[in-house]
């Protein structure tokens, strides 16, 4: 009897402990899931308005003004969308309307395939009207889906049924779900901003050479902050936005800020994109010397060894003057090299690729001058600048800069003595006629500027400042990267770099004595010998 | 028939042989800097030269110290007395086994062409390396100490004439230590203290 009392207790209490850690122990197994923490506040599928077949983009964004009724008239107010920019420091015109560069050269004639990467719908012509509201394309930027697209060629539409385009061509373009992805609209990404501005230049990473599409999901290596497995940054969290204007510039770049890290509530902050912005002027906390260093080197410099790393190569040149072969049908080919990656087209010419490309580098105060229609230019053994990078080692505003420099060689006007804006794209374009009299002919025409028939080419470069495409620290440059005869900073003037600059009167001086003395001491050590002093 | 003499004290051995070390390695890791070779790389070679060289300065904090309190800094107080005899010597006699014309003393431990000698370095070479090379390592702060003025290619290649010129001492330095009473006296001195003299 006792021992059963004995054995029950002891059940009792054994049974006590696993009652008081079990649900411990399972607890710590399975930690309970933390609710999902939604970045937005409203459910656009729950929205009336947008439970509906939507034909076209227009159509979609008409229902978006419904409830964001200032979003279109904050667009219109953007580069984004005017595609012009008025330098205050130069007073030039700039943005792609007016700009041209030595990639595919210029929008003039051209707009409806271009304007595929314009925030509207239906720019085709200069009789776009900019005044529209419903010709905002929402989409582009806050599609989550993957599934929106701009129809190529058709001055950026988007078709939300099945479609004959061109029209008369009998060709069929398939409709996309508007509705679905407008009920799932959110926040910019990395794929939405880089629909576009991966594919610059025509295709992916052709352009800038620090972005292209092995940014969408980049590794730590690739990029630190976008690591998509780590920090996970999306293009807005540096390029911050506010009422849609996108901070960062390529015509008015800031190159260097010393305003240190811009908190909240600071008066006077300047572009949130730069480094600094967030890791102020001295970042470096172990090595002083390096904060030294950042006030004459862009962080960039040394933070992006080499861009076009992520495996997709850019384009480093391009030579229109030898475009316009056919085979031996008379028909256009293409010439690629040993990893299939095309190095001619008959509608385009040569070019050169690159990958995991050395920038060059250049002082840079921020201060971009363009080469525009307007302008006269002459052909010589010089390059013609597209953009001119103001800098100096002692102007006190420039810092030096890696720079993707893109050479071209592209038709201008012999006798006008300007760059010309030929019409590429389209049945009656360059591309499809290879004519390029014709072709320059309309593109100038469109531009509004003359044009005299005649067509020369002209070698022409261009530089883009990288910003992109930052390494972790472990890969950043190492000293012997500039302070070394093969420095990287070769081309940099105005300072005194230690090792780069040697001075090489005093090296071979300093040896001479060197070596005059270990001679002497041998000789005087021989002769003593020789001599037979005893001790 | 030859007599001892204690010449260098127990610190002054400590600090000359430290010193030999301290400079050889400033020397190794100035010319891998300088681009001349690699051994540790640039980076490397900057914090070694730089941790070398504070090193150096806390050793002379108290070689000076210890120079100011012994009095034995007026070993170094120039003489012209015996010069030209002991350039004779070296031109000369060394070959034909003529007699040394400078007997040391305790009081005289350097003969009067390593006063010189040592003189040089002390008042021009030494200088223009600390004062160059401080310079050097505190180029960040120069705007802040007014010194905004100094050019950093002047400051750097007096660092390199510097070193080659100590370069050359060191040469000749390791090199008449040989010319003792036998080759190995002086050095033998530099470590035990002792030095035999006739």
């Amino acid at each position: 009897m006792r021992t059963a009392i004995t054995r029950a207790a002891l059940l009792l209490f054994c049974a006590g402990l696993l009652a008081a850690t079990g649900p411990a122990l399972a607890e710590e197994a399975k930690p309970e899931p933390k609710a999902v923490k939604l970045t937005t506040t409203a459910d656009h599928s729950k929205f009336k308005q947008l439970q509906k077949a939507f034909a076209s983009g227009p159509e979609v964004t008409k229902a978006c003004l419904e409830c964001h009724t200032e979003a279109a008239g904050q667009i219109h107010r953007t580069k984004h969308w005017k595609w012009e920019y008025l330098n205050p420091a130069t007073n030039q015109k700039l943005g792609k309307k007016n700009v041209l560069n030595n990639y595919c050269i210029s929008i003039a004639a051209n707009q409806a395939a271009c304007t595929n990467c314009h925030v509207g719908y239906g720019w085709k012509d200069n009789n776009f009207d900019f005044t529209k509201e419903e010709n905002v394309d929402c989409l582009v930027c806050h599609d989550t889906t993957g599934n929106y697209r701009k129809v190529p060629g058709s001055g950026g539409q988007a078709f939300g049924k099945d479609t004959e385009f061109p029209p008369g061509s009998g060709k069929i373009v398939k409709g996309i779900d508007l509705a679905k992805i407008s009920q799932k609209v959110g926040k910019t990404s990395r794929d939405t901003c880089g629909g576009c501005h991966f594919n610059g230049g025509g295709g992916d990473g052709v352009k800038h050479g620090d972005l292209d599409s092995s940014m969408a999901t980049p590794e730590k290596e690739l990029d630190v902050h976008m690591d998509a497995v780590g920090l996970d940054f999306t293009c807005a969290t540096c390029h911050k936005t506010s009422s849609h204007d996108v901070a960062g510039s390529r015509y008015a770049p800031t190159a260097k800020d010393d305003k240190g890290v811009q908190t909240r509530g600071k008066p006077g902050s300047g572009n949130p994109a730069t480094c600094v912005a967030c890791h102020g002027n001295g970042p470096h906390k172990k090595e002083a010397r390096l904060n030294n260093h950042a006030t004459k080197i862009a962080c960039q410099t040394c933070h992006i060894p080499t861009f076009a790393r992520g495996g997709i190569p850019t384009k480093m040149e391009w030579d229109w003057s030898t475009s316009g072969k056919v085979d031996a049908n008379g028909k256009q080919f293409v010439k690629r090299d040993e990893k299939k990656r095309i190095i001619y087209e008959s509608r385009k010419g040569d070019f050169k690729l690159g990958e995991n490309v050395v920038p060059e580098y250049a002082w840079f105060n921020g201060h971009v001058e363009y080469t525009l229609l307007t302008d006269k230019i002459e052909k010589g053994p010089q390059r013609t600048p597209i953009n001119k990078l103001g800098g100096s080692a002692a102007d006190g505003k420039s810092m030096i800069w890696p720079m993707k420099v893109f050479r071209g060689t592209q038709p201008y006007d012999p006798v006008n003595k300007t760059l010309v804006t030929p019409h590429t794209t389209g049945p009656d374009g360059y591309w499809n006629t290879l004519v390029w009299d014709k072709a320059i002919e309309e593109g100038m025409k469109d531009s509004g500027q003359p044009f005299s028939g005649k067509v020369d080419f002209v070698n022409t470069v261009m530089s883009w400042p990288i910003t992109h495409m930052v390494a972790p620290k472990n890969k950043a440059l190492g000293c012997a990267d500039c302070h070394s005869k093969q420095s990287r900073l070769a081309g940099i003037t105005g300072i005194y770099i230690p090792v780069r600059d040697n001075n090489t009167l005093v090296d071979t001086l300093g040896w001479s004595i060197v070596l005059l003395t270990l001679l002497g001491v041998l000789g005087h050590g021989a002769l003593r010998i020789v001599t037979g002093r005893k001790h | 028939m030859s007599e001892r003499i204690y010449v260098f004290k127990r610190f002054e051995r400590f600090w000359h042989w430290s010193q030999a070390a301290l400079i050889i390695f400033l020397m190794l890791t100035a010319f891998d800097i300088h681009g001349t070779y690699t051994i540790f790389g640039f980076e490397k070679a900057v914090a070694y030269h730089t941790i070398a060289a504070w090193t150096l300065i806390g050793l002379w904090v108290f070689a000076i110290f210890w120079h100011f309190t012994t009095g034995e800094w007026k070993q170094y107080i120039p003489t012209t007395e015996k010069v030209v005899a002991m350039m004779n010597y070296y031109l000369f006699g060394i070959f034909k086994n003529a007699p040394h014309p400078f007997r040391l003393t305790t009081l005289r431990k350097h003969n009067p062409l390593q006063r010189l000698a040592y003189l040089f370095i002390l008042v021009c070479v030494g200088p223009l390396l600390w004062v160059t090379g401080g310079l050097y390592l505190f180029y960040d702060k120069w705007e802040a100490l007014g010194l905004s003025g100094l050019s950093l290619e002047w400051v750097a290649t007096g660092h390199v004439i510097g070193a080659f010129m100590m370069l050359a001492f060191l040469i000749a330095h390791v090199y008449l230590t040989t010319a003792g009473h036998t080759p190995m006296a002086h050095i033998k001195a530099m470590i035990t203290g002792w030095e035999e003299v006739d």
